[in-house]
């Protein structure tokens, strides 16, 4: 019984995937029609959208941007939650406080400034202001500096005996321990870059600088609705996440429930 | 042992990339953004440049505008106990440890995952296979006969995006309830998407996780004392999963009065009538679109005192509820 509803369910969530992924082989006139499965298979409608619009460009800025902004995001906070969590100075739980207050902050507060800010450092439309401003981030610091924080003193106290500087003990002992925290950061870090919308918006405004999402609003623009060639593209959009998700589960779940247990 | 002395300097090793990042995006900028919410800084120049005091919050309290769209963005969060309510139900029906958990849990979790630019417009109205579907569903399996018997207009899934009606009966331009405008429009749909994208999300994850931490024996205790499924759920899980609910509950609400943004930007442009436009559409209007950064500020800051106020609020009536 459970087994019926929860396929059912299933079904739901992938009823809008599977009409996707359908439409994107149908004819332009055939998407509107009501045969799910299309007379036709249209296989180079996926060729197609590469001519379209220089898809290829997009997809590259997207991972390219996401990536940095994984590996700048990682290490930053990776190396800050080092220093909150293992190393003693005056005022670094009030530091630390300061941080946790500005997770509360909404995105927007900031992003209006930000802009002026690229404005003045004329770093708008260029990738630097894609990947800079995005690569700190009081969150990632806050998710290690948690986990750093469960790992046992001895092991440091065990390296400073033997004359370790602090750097080896940070890259050699604690980040081999921190690394599923630090693969659930960097998942989240790129999903959450992979699919930025609000700041390429506003900061892009050249073509060839477009990230994916941006380049998806603009399809249809240039060449009018094109709806079949539309589903390629967001098929081919979506897929890479499939992929990623596909072989990442094990530390998402692990990383969500990681930071939500602090609270 | 005695505390050695401090690390300081290689504190500031560590720390110095992070935090210059910190000050120079974060934090300055929050600074700069309360500075700026009391001038009349438009990017274009169209108003000279000055400090106006408290004029822009004021203007705030009266621009009917503002009002309209909080309504929005409320309205909107209409849907979050709902999704909640689902992701729990899914979490439990996971829990049973059945076979294929994981392959359903990995199912349920997509529309999360994947959800952005590309999802929302699977979900616009002028593109075929979801309408077409729904449109289908809708007058075949007697959905809309249902609906018009009880004297809701029938649902066209092309439409719906396009209508300004909604399940409250809200008027478009003043904020109050009308008959007229009872039905199901562009925010209803909305919500049925936002449902849809969250209910497998984290969410379900959490209280997976917390599902896993109570403790069989109350549940033992429970069947003994004669309790039945409603009566266990009841009086074991859904108390034991307090902490849980509480933290998701806010989490959504303080994410609901941010939303909204991407959904009016690539499906509805603000929607019929402005009736999709949310508190971050709004400054994104007024900001980006008409340049008003100084109001702009303005609109964002009273977001973030709401978001505030309503978290102390939360945090307060939370414990004393835990404590009980």
């Amino acid at each position: 019984m459970s087994h019926l509803v929860l396929a059912i369910i299933a079904l739901v969530m992938l009823l809008p995937f599977m009409w996707m992924v359908l439409a994107s082989f149908k004819e332009l006139a055939e998407v509107e029609q009501l045969n799910p499965i299309p007379r036709e298979w249209h296989p180079e409608n996926y060729l197609r959208v590469f001519d379209r619009i220089p898809f290829a460009r997009y997809y590259f800025n997207s991972i390219f941007v996401a990536a940095w902004v994984t590996f700048l995001q990682c290490l930053t906070s990776a190396m800050a939650a080092f220093a909150f969590a293992r190393l003693h100075w005056r005022g670094r739980d009030t530091v630390f406080k300061l941080y946790l207050a500005t997770i509360m902050i909404p995105g927007v507060v900031v992003m209006i400034p930000n802009y002026a800010l690229m404005v003045k450092l004329q770093l708008l439309d260029s990738y630097l202001g894609l990947i800079v401003p995005a690569s700190f981030s009081a969150f990632g610091t806050f998710l290690l500096r948690q986990f750093m924080v469960t790992i046992p003193f001895s092991l440091d106290e065990a390296a400073s005996i033997d004359g370790a500087s602090k750097w080896r003990v940070f890259w050699d002992i604690i980040m081999p321990l921190a690394r599923p925290g630090l693969i659930a950061l960097a998942i989240f870090t790129f999903l959450g870059n992979y699919g930025s919308f609000f700041w390429p918006l506003v900061l892009i405004k050249s073509e060839h600088l477009r990230t994916l999402p941006i380049g998806m609003l603009y399809f249809d623009t240039i060449y009018g609705r094109q709806t079949n060639l539309l589903m390629a593209a967001s098929v081919m959009n979506i897929v890479p996440l499939i992929i990623l998700f596909v072989f990442t589960q094990k530390f998402l779940v692990r990383g969500i429930q990681l930071g939500a247990v602090k609270g | 042992m005695r505390r050695r002395r401090t690390d300081f300097l290689a504190a500031v090793g560590f720390l110095a990339p992070n935090f210059l990042g910190f000050l120079v995006f974060t934090a300055g900028p929050v600074l700069f953004s309360l500075a700026a919410a009391f001038t009349s800084w438009n990017l274009d120049r169209s108003a000279p440049f000055a400090f106006i005091g408290l004029d822009n919050f004021a203007a705030l309290m009266r621009d009917q505008y503002f009002w309209l769209y909080l309504l929005n963005t409320l309205y909107l969060m209409l849907g979050i106990p709902i999704a909640i309510a689902g992701s729990l139900v899914l979490a439990m029906m996971l829990s049973q440890r059945l076979r294929g958990m994981v392959a359903y849990r990995t199912l349920f979790y997509l529309p999360t995952f994947t959800s952005g630019v590309a999802l929302m417009i699977l979900w616009n109205p002028d593109f075929g296979p979801i309408n077409v579907t729904l449109d289908w569903l809708l007058n075949n399996l007697g959905i809309n006969r249902a609906l018009m018997l009880i004297g809701i207009d029938p649902l066209q899934p092309p439409a719906w995006l396009l209508s300004t009606k909604n399940l409250l009966g809200l008027a478009v331009e003043q904020v109050e309830l009308t008959a007229q405008q009872f039905g199901l429009g562009a925010r209803d749909a909305l919500i049925i998407m936002g449902v849809w994208t969250a209910i497998g999300g984290n969410n379900m994850l959490l209280y997976l996780a917390a599902l896993t931490n109570v403790p069989q024996d109350l549940y033992e205790a429970a069947s003994i004392d004669g309790a039945g499924k409603w009566k266990s759920f009841w009086n074991v899980t859904w108390p034991q999963l307090m902490p849980t609910t509480f933290f998701i509950c806010i989490m959504s609400f303080i994410g609901g009065l941010q939303g909204g943004f991407e959904q009016a930007r690539v499906m509805t442009q603000g929607g019929p009538a402005g009736t999709t436009t949310t508190i971050s559409y709004y400054i994104y209007i007024k900001g980006f679109q008409q340049f008003q950064m100084g109001y702009a500020s303005a609109i964002s800051w009273a977001l973030f005192s709401m978001i505030f106020v309503f978290t102390l609020i939360g945090w307060r009536f939370g414990s004393r509820a835990m404590n009980d």
